[in-house]
């Protein structure tokens, strides 16, 4: 195994253009990925803040009573996949009117009946598919004693319509960034293999294996990818960590959330993409140099 | 050990080998010669599978090599020392390295690697020329490395192909002298060249002459 990482980072030294054309390609495919993935990471986090992580207000008719949140509860949990269900009273919910209104609450010491419904405040497990979410509403609307349903289903709905599209967009071109990325790999290990024909023959004629000539472009592969994955994420964090705290000033009267990075779990995974990438683009040239 | 029965060849329309038929036996020293075109090359490359066989059989040690699987073929390889007509070295790699390429695609371990190569590097002269890459060395060096190659690997069989070739009186001496050693140590060695007179005031063995793709004589050479 050493003996083939030797022979690969001599190849790649002795090659360092051609190497370096290709980690420059693979990082700006990879950095090209992760600024959507950075900006869908984000823009996911504000949309479960604004959704309150799929939270939903069921308003009550006003003959319910207290007798009947035992059934009512177990109805709804049949329904969907409810993570938990509290129960707001209408007195509850006026008093929590009035803390929250503070010194204009004058105005409601005059009205003689509580205004406000019974509610149910519904936890949804799963929250993201906003079709689902419609569906379990309207069962729930369905159900008697239910007046309404409240889940930001209005500018919500459309919002997600908008994220969805560019999430579409988003993964459509990592797609492309990732092909390009495969093809130049695929390309520069061809290049790379045809540079060393000589080589290669005369490795096959003093008895070398098929595995023992492959074996340091597979390494190869498995550099370039590597390299570009950290380069390009490198690149991200260097942009991110000079842009991002004036974004997040500039923004800070309309969102009240930090910018993040990628997560852990992320880095890892475009990584581990990108190292495959290399490999793969590797296993389709030699696959078809060796048939 | 090598067997030949009805070997042909054919390159396009023309016949390279014709029904060529053969027995080397374990240690012989045979001198393939014959005119530039008679088909020593061919007959040499078909013996370790560079070169398909168009028509009979080849054996070696009881293996028909017309049903040699691809995944065999390396391990064929490895039971020759193969000396080529233009050295065949890897102009990117040392001397030691060139060396070395053929213990390390054995898969022997980088001890014994070392001792080996600096062993026949040693024998052959061209320690000193240990890191030095292949085009800074003189055709006579170039041989000289080409050879400790093909020996490093203690084959059973030696062939080499107008080892000779592109050397002065004395370097050409000094490489089938060498060769000889091998031979006397129970190596079966095989020798294609043209230059039948070196060859005569050198060794002892037998001659294998072509002509056009037949032999045309089969003696002991004394």
């Amino acid at each position: 195994m050493i003996h083939f990482l030797k022979r690969a980072i001599a190849d790649i030294l002795s090659n360092k253009f051609l190497n370096l054309i290709t980690i420059i390609t693979i990082s700006l495919s990879i950095l090209m990925v992760s600024v959507f993935l950075l900006f869908f990471e984000n823009a996911g986090r504000v949309i479960e803040s604004w959704n309150q992580g799929g939270r939903a207000m069921i308003y009550l008719k006003d003959d319910f009573n207290a007798d009947k949140l035992p059934q009512l509860k177990a109805q709804i949990n049949s329904l969907g996949d409810i993570d938990e269900i509290v129960y707001i009273s209408k007195e509850k919910a006026l008093d929590t009117l009035k803390k929250s209104m503070a010194s204009q609450t004058t105005f409601l010491t005059t009205i003689k009946k509580n205004p406000l419904p019974d509610a149910l405040e519904i936890k949804i497990r799963s929250h993201n598919n906003l079709k689902e979410v419609q569906t379990l509403a309207q069962n729930i609307k369905a159900i008697d004693i239910v007046e309404d349903i409240e889940y930001g289903q209005g500018w919500l709905g459309k919002f997600l319509k908008i994220f969805n599209l560019f999430k579409i967009t988003g993964y459509a071109m990592c797609g492309f960034f990732f092909l390009m990325a495969l093809f130049i790999t695929a390309n520069t290990v061809r290049l790379a293999f045809y540079s060393r024909k000589i080589e290669v023959d005369i490795m096959r004629l003093v008895g070398a294996t098929e595995t023992f000539i492959k074996a340091p472009f597979y390494i190869e592969g498995l550099i370039q990818g590597f390299a570009g994955g950290v380069l390009g994420l490198g690149a991200l964090l260097t942009t991110y960590t000079m842009v991002s705290s004036g974004i997040t000033q500039s923004l800070a009267f309309y969102v009240y959330f930090d910018i993040q990075f990628l997560s852990f779990k992320m880095v890892m995974l475009i990584i581990f993409s990108s190292t495959f990438l290399g490999w793969f683009g590797c296993y389709l040239s030699l696959k078809q140099i060796f048939t | 050990m090598i067997r030949l029965f009805n070997v042909s060849k054919r390159f396009g329309g023309k016949l390279a080998l014709k029904n060529i038929t053969l027995d080397i036996e374990q240690g012989e020293f045979i001198f393939i010669s014959g005119p530039s075109g008679a088909g020593k090359s061919t007959l040499m490359k078909i013996l370790y599978l560079d070169e398909n066989i168009f028509e009979g059989q080849v054996l070696i040690d009881g293996m028909n090599l017309s049903r040699i699987s691809a995944s065999k073929l390396p391990f064929l390889r490895r039971r020759f020392g193969i000396i080529f007509q233009d050295f065949k070295l890897i102009p990117t790699r040392t001397v030691y390295e060139n060396i070395a390429l053929v213990l390390e695609a054995a898969g022997k371990k980088p001890s014994f690697i070392k001792k080996k190569v600096m062993q026949v590097l040693r024998s052959t002269g061209m320690r000193k020329k240990a890191k030095a890459f292949p085009l800074t060395l003189s055709g006579g060096e170039q041989q000289r490395v080409a050879v400790a190659r093909a020996v490093v690997g203690e084959p059973s069989i030696i062939l080499a192909d107008e080892p000779t070739g592109s050397l002065d009186p004395t370097s050409a001496r000094a490489i089938l002298d060498f060769l000889m050693e091998y031979h006397k140590k129970g190596t079966t060695i095989l020798i294609a060249s043209h230059d039948l007179h070196l060859m005569k005031n050198t060794i002892q063995g037998r001659n294998i002459e072509l002509n056009a793709g037949r032999i045309i004589s089969n003696d002991i050479m004394l």
